[in-house]
C-alpha cells in the first residue's frame, strides 16, 4: 500500500517535471521567435509612420493613425509591379526549365541501368561544391558574345539544364523508391522508356516534383548576384535589383523604404502560406539521406 | 550485351539537358576561367597572354588581401554560430508542445526571405541613431555602438543579421533528431542516464552525418557571401572597406574594372580554397562523424 503510494507520487513529482521542462522550452521558444518576428514588425509598422514619428526617441511601437499614403507615394518613385512582372518572368523561365529536364535527367539516372551512370552521378553531385564565382566570369563572356547580355535569358537559359544537382538529386532519391518490376512488366509489354517516363514516372512523383518546384522558385526569386551581372536595363529589373536601387536613391525616406520593402516581402509571404507545410516536411530529404 | 549499348544510348539521351549544361556552364568555364586567369583581358579586346602577372598582383594586392581576410572572419563568424544556434533550435523544435507547428513556421520563413529585402531591413534596424536596437538597449542603459558605420562593428553586425536565415539549417537538426531510433534513448533511461548525458552520448553522435552536411553546405555559403554586405554598402565595401567580401572584391573587378584576367584569377584561387576546405572538413570529419548500422 505505502510502496504503491510511493511510487505514484515519483510518477506525479516525474509529470510535473516534465512539464516544467516542456514550459522552459515554450518560453525559449517565444523568446527566439519574437527575435525573429520583430525585424518584419518593425518594417511595417516604420512603413505606416509618419514622417515625424520615424524620428522619435524611444520608438513609437504603434503607428497611429497609420499613414498608407506612404505606400502611394513609395510607388510613384517605386515601379513595383514592372520589378514584380520581371520576377515572374525570370522566376517562371526557371520553373519550366528545371521542371521539364530535371525529372528526365533523374530517370537516367535512376531507372534505366547503363555504364558508367555512377562515375556521371558523381561527376553531377560534385559540382554542387563548386563556387558560382568559379564559372560566372566564362559564362557571361559567352552571354554576352551571343548577345544575351541585359535580356532575362541568361537567367533562364541554364535551368533548361537539368534544373541544378540538387533538384536531380531529390527527385533521384524518389524514383528510386518506385520498384523496377512496375517498369519491366511496362517493357515487356514494348512500351518505350519515353511512355515509361511520361505515363508511369511522372504522374506518380507529383509529390517531389511540387517540391522541387518550391525549391526552384526560392532559388530564383531570391537570385541577387545573376541579375547584378546580367542586367543594366533597369525595366528589366526584378525585385532582387529593384528595392536596392530604390533603397541606393531614397534610403533616407524610411517610411517610403520600409513600404518598398514590406510589398516586396508580400509575394515571399503568399508563397510560404501556400508551401510551408510542403516545404518543412520536404526539407528533410534535401542531400541528406542516402 | 546489344541490350547494354542500347542503354547506354538511352541512359546517355535522358541525362542529355544535364550533360549539356555541364560541359557549356561547368567544364568550358572552369578552363576558360584557367586560360584567363593567365592573361589581361578587358572584355572587348581579346586575351592577351601575361602568363603569372596577375597572380603576382594579387599577392601585393591590399585590398585583395582585405577581402580575403573579412571573408575569412565571416566564414569564422557565421558558421560555428549557424551550427550551435541550429542546433539548439532542432532541439526546441522537436519538443512535444500542441503549438509547435507554429514556431517551425515561423523560425523557418526568415530563411526564405530574399536577402535584398532583409538588407534593407537590417539597415533600418541597425540604424546607431534612431533604429530599434540602439533604442531597446538605450532603455537599459547601455549605448549601443554604431552598427554598420564602425569598421570594428560592421562585421559583427552582419553575422548577427545573418543569423536570421538559418532555419532551414534548423530543420535539418531538427529532422535529424528525429530520426535517431527511440530504443537508443529507452535503454539509456534504463540505465539511469540524465537528459544532458542522453544528448551528449545519443543525440549528437547520431545526427552527426547532418551535422557533417550543414557544416560543409555553411561553409560553402559563407565563403561566397556577397547580397548582405554588397546591399548594406550600396556595393562600396563599407567604412575602411570592413565589409569587403571575397566575391564582392571578385566581382567589382570583372564587372566593374572589367578586369576580365585578373578577376578569373581571383575565381582559381576561391575554387582552391573551396576545395581546400572541403577536402579538409571531410577528412577531419572520419573522426567524429558516426554512421550508424554501417559498422
Amino acid at each position: 500500500m505505502v510502496l504503491g503510494r510511493e511510487v505514484k507520487r515519483m510518477k506525479l513529482g516525474k509529470k510535473t517535471k516534465e512539464r516544467l521542462r516542456l514550459n522552459i522550452m515554450r518560453i525559449l521558444l517565444i523568446l527566439v521567435i519574437a527575435a525573429y518576428v520583430l525585424p518584419f514588425y518593425w518594417m511595417v509598422s516604420t512603413s505606416l509612420k509618419s514622417d515625424r514619428d520615424l524620428l522619435l526617441v524611444p520608438p513609437k511601437w504603434f503607428p497611429v493613425p497609420p499613414q498608407w499614403s506612404n505606400y502611394r507615394k513609395a510607388l510613384e518613385f517605386f515601379p513595383f509591379f514592372s520589378y514584380l512582372m520581371n520576377s515572374v518572368i525570370i522566376t517562371g523561365g526557371s520553373l519550366i526549365g528545371t521542371l521539364l529536364t530535371a525529372p528526365l535527367v533523374a530517370y537516367g539516372f535512376s531507372k534505366i541501368r547503363w555504364p558508367g551512370r555512377d562515375f556521371f552521378f558523381f561527376l553531377m553531385l560534385s559540382t554542387m561544391m563548386l563556387p558560382y564565382a568559379v564559372t560566372m566570369i566564362p559564362t557571361f563572356i559567352v552571354f554576352k558574345k551571343l548577345g544575351l547580355v541585359n535580356t532575362h535569358w541568361p537567367l533562364i537559359i541554364p535551368s533548361f539544364c537539368g534544373g541544378g544537382a540538387g533538384n536531380i538529386f531529390l527527385i533521384r532519391q524518389f524514383f528510386r523508391t518506385i520498384p523496377d518490376e512496375f517498369l519491366d512488366a511496362a517493357r515487356v509489354d514494348g512500351a518505350t522508356e519515353l511512355q515509361i517516363y511520361w505515363r508511369i514516372m511522372l504522374p506518380l512523383s507529383k509529390p517531389v516534383l511540387l517540391l522541387v518546384g518550391l525549391f526552384t522558385f526560392i532559388g530564383s526569386w531570391n537570385n541577387y548576384l545573376g541579375p547584378l551581372i546580367y542586367l543594366t536595363d533597369e525595366r528589366k529589373y526584378p525585385l532582387a535589383l529593384g528595392l536596392p536601387a530604390f533603397l541606393d536613391r531614397y534610403g533616407t525616406y524610411w517610411n517610403w523604404m520600409m513600404a518598398a520593402a514590406t510589398l516586396s516581402v508580400i509575394p515571399i509571404v503568399a508563397f510560404f502560406f501556400f508551401a510551408q507545410s510542403y516545404l518543412i516536411e520536404g526539407i528533410k530529404l534535401s542531400g541528406l539521406k542516402e | 550485351m546489344k541490350r547494354k549499348s542500347g542503354n547506354l544510348r538511352k541512359g546517355l539521351l535522358f541525362i542529355s539537358p544535364w550533360l549539356i549544361g555541364f560541359v557549356v556552364f561547368t567544364v568550358y568555364p572552369i578552363v576558360a576561367s584557367f586560360y584567363y586567369s593567365f592573361t589581361e583581358y578587358h572584355i572587348t579586346r581579346p586575351p592577351v597572354w601575361t602568363g603569372l602577372e596577375n597572380y603576382k598582383s594579387l599577392f601585393h594586392d591590399a585590398l585583395f588581401r582585405k577581402s580575403l581576410l573579412n571573408t575569412l572572419y565571416y566564414v569564422a563568424g557565421h558558421v560555428p554560430l549557424e551550427l550551435i544556434i541550429g542546433l539548439f533550435l532542432g532541439v526546441l523544435l522537436v519538443q512535444p508542445l500542441r503549438e509547435i507547428a507554429f514556431y517551425r513556421g515561423v523560425v523557418y520563413f526568415p530563411s526564405i526571405v530574399p536577402k535584398y529585402a532583409f538588407a534593407a531591413i537590417a539597415i533600418w534596424f541597425f540604424n546607431p541613431y534612431v533604429g530599434l536596437v540602439n533604442s531597446l538597449l538605450s532603455l537599459f542603459g547601455i549605448s549601443g555602438p554604431m552598427w554598420l558605420s564602425d569598421p570594428k562593428w560592421t562585421m559583427p553586425t552582419v553575422i548577427l543579421a545573418s543569423l536570421w536565415g538559418i532555419g532551414g539549417t534548423a530543420l535539418i537538426f531538427m529532422a535529424a533528431i528525429k530520426d535517431v531510433p527511440k530504443e537508443l534513448y529507452e535503454s539509456a533511461i534504463l540505465d539511469g542516464a540524465t537528459k544532458w548525458q542522453m544528448f551528449r552520448k545519443i543525440t549528437l553522435p547520431m545526427i552527426s552525418p547532418a551535422m557533417l552536411y550543414n557544416l560543409v553546405m555553411s561553409t560553402l555559403a559563407a565563403l561566397q557571401t556577397f547580397d548582405l554586405p554588397y546591399i548594406v554598402t550600396s556595393g562600396e565595401g563599407g567604412p575602411a572597406n570592413s565589409l569587403l567580401t571575397y566575391v564582392m572584391y571578385l566581382y567589382r573587378n570583372g564587372f566593374v574594372y572589367l578586369k576580365m584576367g585578373y578577376a578569373s584569377a581571383m575565381a582559381w584561387l576561391l575554387f582552391l580554397i573551396a576545395a581546400f576546405l572541403t577536402l579538409l572538413i571531410f577528412r577531419l570529419s572520419r573522426r567524429w562523424v558516426f554512421y550508424y548500422g554501417s559498422r
